[in-house]
């Protein structure tokens, strides 16, 4: 897919990035649509499977210009190939186990995340949730087991060296560089993909021109995507929780992720924020995303994954789809510990 | 969930204070032609000031011009030691020691008392442009000096990195101290060439010889040398500010493991930041060699790290500009009061006093110091922030009634707070 902005970085005064509706964006991104994957969903099909998404707040009734799935992966990404064949495994943990000292956090734990889903990945406080996730993103060595990535063991790789593979990650905690602007913080992201260094950026190489562009561009346009365009120009740090929480999720996508790992996203929402959140979740896994999610609210989880696999004191205890993890003895037992008729 | 009020304007809702800030609110105001014109006058005034040497702003113990070259010098480091600290977050005591490895290359390569080279042919580190010469290597040899001192210490951080680096730079003043052999010691290097250029009946050696003395003396002339130096640094920092290369630095600052998470290969960049910080320390102990014609150990000891950090510590960590600030109050306040005398003690002797009673104040009243940085990190940053400052006014003055305009996020925070 050829990019779409001339090469010459001294075209003169062309805007870098236009507001939705003013026109030239609009028609530029138009370009390579039909080479998109076709989206899988049209929205009424989608508020049919999922009745809780009625009462979202839905950015696509709301911006025209993200009314098409298509559109905003294609401006989101435009170097990525989005890959149709959904249900091989994306991602594949084998008898990961990770030991700290004597006590061991994780321990054989094996699942695999296939391509085009959101997994849940649930479990009681202490379970070995975000444990699991460090040894995914290569924040901590496992002792032992292997993940591999798209047929690749991980071992070994440094952590931007992962990023660049295609994992990202949102962070339980809010982790913003919080005195640089929204916008700068998803540039950051974006930059995983460029190759301009020190060089390139002090003689202004054409490369580097192109990149910043690139680095606006899609940064605006992730950030319409999640909904916070207006507050682009905001430091990281002055922005609303809820914003905070939605700028993460733009950053990690800006690395053109195969893989969005969420870390608890919903953490200290409110119900209403949190089904917003939900619709933005399905939204990206239709844009050609893989998902992993962290989740202590039942509710967000059984409504928005495809699958859930539940920890408890570092072991695998079920997998499934909701339903049948809903349904699962020992899940109600470990962790739900209430009737399935009051969880959804 | 503060701050939801989608009328309020964020700007006004944070407040701005102190003389730093109310500068710049105005400079962001003006045009760019207007900023330009700014600049140049301002610019054109700062060059000219030795020359004018104005009756109060004059130093009076010392040649104004000597001070205000020695300003400049000050600045070249502040601006190298703020990408270091300033920009990637590393604490670096040592800088000195880079700053010392500059001046000792030119000394070492051009004096007649170096004891290495007096013995060899000098080839082109003789004659008038044996300094010029010099330049480059010193800016190599400093940057070479910084992989070597990064390389092993830029894997601890913080409190440890500063301790690592604080040995650094006693060992370079330790060093020179005590290879006799190659250094001279304790006794120095003299003789140290300069640029001979302007040469005329009574300035044999031309202008940046100590032996002009004309109304435009060989102070000012290093002065007009080094600021020009100093602009052409602005412009190269500049430049990886706004790009890639100064995002990653403030990332790793604000926070080194998520910028690694989100793909920023965080020791590269710490690296470059240290060598690009120690090649700019170079140059200016290249230009310092040069000026005073004489390096000793004594120069560089760790107290002038101190000051340096102070110059960027005052001036607004992460702000090249205000950092020429912070070098022209540590140089021209200390030298200006020099001549005063209290109680038989010249005020100048009190400098570190001074120094450190102001670092005290400024972290209790203004920790970000005199100009705090502002974040412009991207090359079209000017365009897209205004389109995007458009864009988030017409979304808080029309915010439109929830779930049909506006963005999402403040929608379904408007359902909540109201």
């Amino acid at each position: 897919m050829t990019h779409r902005f001339p090469d010459d970085p001294r075209e003169p005064a062309r805007p870098v990035w236009q507001p939705p509706g003013t026109g030239s964006g609009a028609d530029g991104v138009a370009d390579g649509i039909h080479q998109v994957v076709e989206s899988p969903t049209e929205q009424v099909a989608e508020v049919l499977a999922d009745p809780l998404a009625t009462t979202v707040v839905d950015p696509v009734a709301i911006d025209p210009a993200l009314a098409d799935p298509e559109l905003v992966a294609e401006v989101v990404a435009p170097q990525r190939d989005i890959v149709t064949a959904e249900g091989d495994a994306l991602l594949q943990v084998r008898d990961l186990t990770v030991e700290f000292g004597g006590l061991a956090a994780l321990s054989d734990v094996s699942f695999d995340i296939r391509r085009g889903e959101i997994l849940g990945l649930i479990g009681p406080n202490g379970a070995g949730k975000t444990t699991c996730f460090n040894a995914i993103t290569g924040v901590y060595t496992p002792t032992r087991g292997t993940v591999s990535f798209d047929g690749e063991p991980l071992r070994k790789l440094k952590r931007h060296k992962i990023t660049r593979k295609g994992i990202a990650r949102t962070f339980q905690n809010v982790r913003l560089w919080g005195e640089m602007t929204a916008l700068e913080n998803v540039c950051v992201g974006t930059d995983a993909r460029h190759k301009t260094s020190v060089w390139g950026a002090t003689f202004r190489t054409p490369r580097h021109y192109r990149e910043e562009r690139d680095a606006v561009d899609r940064g605006m346009a992730l950030l319409e995507f999640v909904g916070i365009a207006a507050r682009a120009t905001e430091k990281a740090a002055n922005l609303p929780y809820g914003d905070q929480r939605r700028l993460e999720i733009a950053r990690a996508l800006a690395t053109e992720p195969k893989l969005l790992c969420l870390d608890e996203p919903a953490a200290g929402f409110n119900p209403s924020e949190k089904s917003a959140l939900m619709g933005l979740i399905k939204k990206i896994r239709d844009d050609g995303y893989t998902v992993l999610l962290i989740e202590h609210d039942m509710r967000l989880v059984m409504g928005v994954t495809d699958r859930i696999v539940v920890l408890e004191f570092g072991r695998k205890i079920a997998e499934g789809t909701p339903r049948e993890v809903r349904d699962n003895p020992a899940v109600i037992a470990a962790y739900l510990g209430v009737p399935d008729d009051e969880i959804v | 969930m503060t701050n939801s009020d989608p009328t309020v304007p964020v700007a006004a809702a944070a407040p701005r204070r102190g003389v730093g800030d109310a500068i710049r609110s105005w400079w962001d105001r003006q045009s760019r032609p207007a900023q330009w014109g700014v600049g140049v006058v301002a610019f054109a005034a700062l060059a000219l000031l030795p020359v004018l040497d104005p009756p109060l702003i004059s130093t009076t113990a010392t040649d104004f011009g000597a001070t205000m070259a020695q300003f400049a010098m000050v600045a070249l480091i502040a601006i190298g030691l703020n990408v270091v600290v300033g920009q990637a977050g590393l604490l670096d005591l040592g800088y000195v020691g880079f700053y010392a490895v500059g001046a000792y290359v030119v000394a070492l390569l051009t004096s007649p008392a170096s004891p290495v080279w007096n013995s060899v042919d000098h080839g082109i580190f003789s004659g008038p442009w044996a300094w010029l010469a010099c330049i480059p290597l010193a800016i190599v040899i400093t940057g070479i000096t910084g992989v070597i001192l990064g390389t092993p210490t830029l894997r601890v951080r913080g409190d440890y990195l500063a301790i690592v680096t604080l040995g650094f730079g006693e060992i370079v003043r330790l060093l020179a101290d005590n290879l006799k052999e190659v250094t001279n010691g304790p006794a120095g290097l003299q003789g140290v060439l300069f640029p001979e250029l302007g040469t005329s009946a009574d300035k044999p050696d031309g202008v940046f010889s100590v032996q002009n003395n004309d109304r435009i003396n060989s102070g000012i002339w290093w002065y007009w040398l080094a600021l020009l130096l100093v602009v052409i640094v602005l412009l190269f920092v500049g430049n990886l500010e706004r790009s890639r290369v100064g995002r990653s630095w403030i990332a790793i600052r604000e926070d080194e493991d998520a910028a690694e998470i989100m793909g920023v290969p965080t020791f590269k960049y710490k690296l470059w930041a240290f060598v690009i910080g120690a090649g700019i320390g170079g140059l200016s102990g290249a230009v310092y060699a040069g000026q005073v014609q004489y390096v000793d150990p004594k120069a560089f000891t760790v107290i002038n790290s101190m000051l340096f950090l102070c110059a960027v510590v005052i001036g607004g960590q992460g702000n090249k500009l205000g950092v020429i600030v912070g070098a022209f109050i540590i140089v021209y306040i200390p030298a200006r009061v020099q001549g005063i005398e209290v109680g038989g003690q010249s005020l100048g002797d009190f400098k570190y006093l001074f120094f450190g009673l102001a670092l005290v104040a400024l972290m209790i009243f203004r920790p970000q110091g005199l100009f705090p940085a502002r974040a412009r990190l991207i090359t079209f940053g000017r365009q897209v922030y205004a389109a995007a400052q458009r864009v988030g006014d017409a979304a808080r003055r029309d915010p439109g009634p929830p779930g049909e305009g506006g963005d999402p996020v403040v929608g379904a925070q408007k359902e909540v707070t109201s």
